[in-house]
């Protein structure tokens, strides 16, 4: 799991607090630079709602999974980290999805498997190993902040988008006129692919400067 | 401030090893757990008040209803275990415990992944008569449309499903392009979600087909001692 | 009960709603990999033969749990059961063919994160498929994957010939071809109904 820490450089110990927060917000934003954990959360993005729900709902598992990572990190010996992670992660994202299912059974059908497959969300993972399990609870917890909200605003950006050209409303309000001709592709997987594509162009663009190695990235 | 570069334990032991994964475990279990008995209640509650709800509004007439499980001897008795959802049918009488229809859970695949439906069966009229999507991820604005274009749910609330006397479908239900329906076992396909509009045609198909023949010959499973409303509700 | 027959099962994950290109699934290596055709078609070999052991044991897990009653340990032990089954390909692999351990480099642990292996199981449970119909189900899971892999790899090394405005280069130009070959893929729908 080395490539985690070599690829998603994080604030250093010499970081302040802000800068830890920032750092996952936007410097190393983990969908738009980092290109992370799109996998179980771009086919929920279809609607600016959904795109909300899911980013929320990794945020939740990312600030347990982070906080419980770094309580123990002195206590789980080496060997058995990857193991532990895992499992710490699997929890949370249960508890989430008895969660979700007790506050709208409607949002847990939109966003149907996807919920569970948040445990394979490379941020979590990735932040357990290269960050909570080397810091203070409090760190963690500002990473986990950081990133998720980072993640969120990620969401929210390809889901309106989506929502908004593919059936002109948002979040399920009206705001095109009645005489456009609603882009349906956006809706269909593959504008969930152009919509991210067009997006990194945007922020290569804001951040004029390229993206590292972001080929070798998971 | 902590430093970046805390010594993460090293050990060769085995006994280390598996106290912490054990610990590990007891916490996850713990919090597991937890979670499931807070929220069990709730879900259930709300699953069975949306299953109810959805009974209720497909038959109209129906003051009470109770839950049947089709046995492997092909008889229908009454559901004790609700949770497990195989096999099992709603049977909805009126205020006089006469059968006035049954509702009857169906799933298969849609355009993108599985669509659950009920639909209720009218034994007289020899009709479904009515259609309600409990749950679908069609796509938005196109597909997700079966669960609430008025125009298309229209096409259920008398759909012919006539048996022949070889209990089989006299007409298979299909579904046709939009605005292309002649016959009273045609569906109006939705412009624009052919694919999800025929996915409904072809799940009511494969359950109706399953399931009528069996209504049909097995009615005495539900006339006889038609349960009261207090027994009934659940 | 799920009546679907095992073509339109087989057609279904592999075709048209194909784990990639409809789902989003296995993106991370599908950007990592598909560089090279060859290394392309091996990680998609890897991971359909990892799919289909996983269906197994998803299959196995959900049976156990519903008899002990206790859906809560689902997740969990899908993941638990995944990440051993790949250990043990890798320790197979890095055994049998030093030269295709190289080749996948640091993705073959990542396919414990995968989250396409993780979707065949969870999807092949909220389907409610038997056994028969999950085993075709990954399989067709996996192949499509495979098809994918390597339709992209093929796109990418003629890209690399190509002048790409430097905006767009890497990533960029990638997801962009991912969303016109999923577009073309969309021409499967209603195939094998």
């Amino acid at each position: 799991m080395e490539h985690h820490t070599a690829t998603s450089p994080t604030a250093d110990d010499s970081a302040g607090d802000t800068d830890v927060f920032i750092t996952g917000l936007w410097r190393q934003n983990p969908v738009f630079v980092q290109v992370l954990g799109m996998c179980p959360t771009l086919a929920v993005t279809n609607s600016a709602l959904n795109g909300l729900a899911m980013g929320l709902a990794t945020t939740f598992v990312l600030l347990m999974s982070n906080t419980l990572v770094s309580l123990l990190r002195k206590a789980i010996p080496r060997q058995v980290r990857i193991a532990s992670y895992i499992l710490i992660i699997a929890t949370f994202v249960t508890a989430v999805d008895y969660i979700i299912q007790a506050l709208s059974l409607e949002l847990h059908k939109a966003l149907g498997a996807f919920v569970s497959l948040i445990v394979v969300n490379c941020i979590i993972l990735g932040r357990a190993e290269a960050f909570a399990s080397r810091n203070s609870v409090r760190r963690s917890l500002l990473d986990a902040l950081g990133m998720g909200l980072g993640f969120v605003f990620a969401l929210l950006c390809l889901g309106s988008v989506r929502e908004i050209l593919g059936s002109g409303t948002l979040v399920g309000i009206a705001v095109l006129p009645d005489g456009f001709e609603k882009w349906v592709v956006m809706l269909l997987p593959a504008g969930g692919f152009f919509t991210l594509g067009l997006w990194l162009m945007v922020f290569k663009r804001i951040k004029r400067e390229p993206p590292r190695a972001t080929e070798t990235q998971p | 401030m902590t430093p970046a570069d805390i010594e993460i334990p090293i050990t060769t032991r085995a006994w280390p090893l598996y106290r912490a994964l054990v610990g590990l475990g007891l916490i996850c279990a713990l919090i597991i757990v937890s979670a499931y008995q807070l929220t069990a209640p709730v879900i259930e509650r709300s699953k069975t008040a949306m299953l109810e709800q959805a009974i209720f509004t497909l038959l109209p007439t129906a003051l009470s209803k109770h839950a049947y499980r089709l046995t492997a001897q092909n008889r229908f008795e009454p559901a004790t275990d609700k949770r497990n959802s195989a096999r099992l049918i709603y049977a909805g009488y009126d205020a006089a415990h006469r059968l006035v229809g049954f509702a009857v859970p169906a799933r298969g695949m849609g355009y993108q992944d599985s669509i659950e439906l009920l639909y209720a069966y009218g034994p007289e009229q020899q009709a479904i008569i009515g259609l309600q999507v409990l749950s679908s991820r069609e796509t938005p604005g196109l597909g997700a449309r079966i669960a609430s274009d008025p125009a298309f749910l229209h096409n259920f609330a008398r759909l012919d499903v006539t048996l022949t006397p070889g209990l089989h479908l006299a007409h298979p239900i299909e579904a046709v392009p939009a605005g292309k329906k002649l016959a009273a076992w045609q569906i109006d396909s939705l412009s624009g979600a052919t694919v999800s509009s025929r996915a409904v045609a072809a799940i009511l198909r494969q359950s109706s087909e399953f399931w009528l023949p069996l209504l049909t010959t097995r009615q005495e499973d539900f006339t006889r001692g038609a349960p009261h409303r207090d027994l009934a509700d659940g | 009960m799920n009546e679907t027959s095992l073509w339109s099962v087989f057609v279904n994950a592999s075709l048209v709603n194909n784990f990639v290109l409809a789902y989003f699934l296995g993106i991370c290596p599908f950007l990592g990999v598909s560089g090279k055709l060859a290394t392309a078609s091996r990680m998609g070999g890897a991971v359909t033969f990892v799919m289909i052991i996983a269906s197994v044991c998803a299959y196995g897990i959900h049976a156990l749990l519903l008899l002990i009653d206790a859906p809560y340990l689902q997740l969990i032990a899908y993941v638990v059961v995944i990440a051993a089954t790949v250990q043990i390909v890798e320790m197979f692999i890095k055994k049998t063919s030093p030269t295709l351990f190289r080749a996948l480099g640091i993705f073959l642990p990542l396919i414990t994160t995968n989250c396409a292996i993780l979707a065949v199981a969870l999807f092949q449970t909220n389907r409610a498929y038997d056994f028969m119909q999950s085993i075709v189900f990954a399989l067709g899971a996996g192949l499509g994957f495979t098809l994918a892999l390597m339709l992209m790899a093929g796109l990418r090394e003629k890209l690399e010939l190509a002048s790409v405005p430097s905006l767009v280069q890497g990533t960029i130009v990638t997801l962009i071809s991912a969303g016109v070959l999923s577009l073309a893929f969309m021409g499967f729908a209603g195939l094998g109904a």
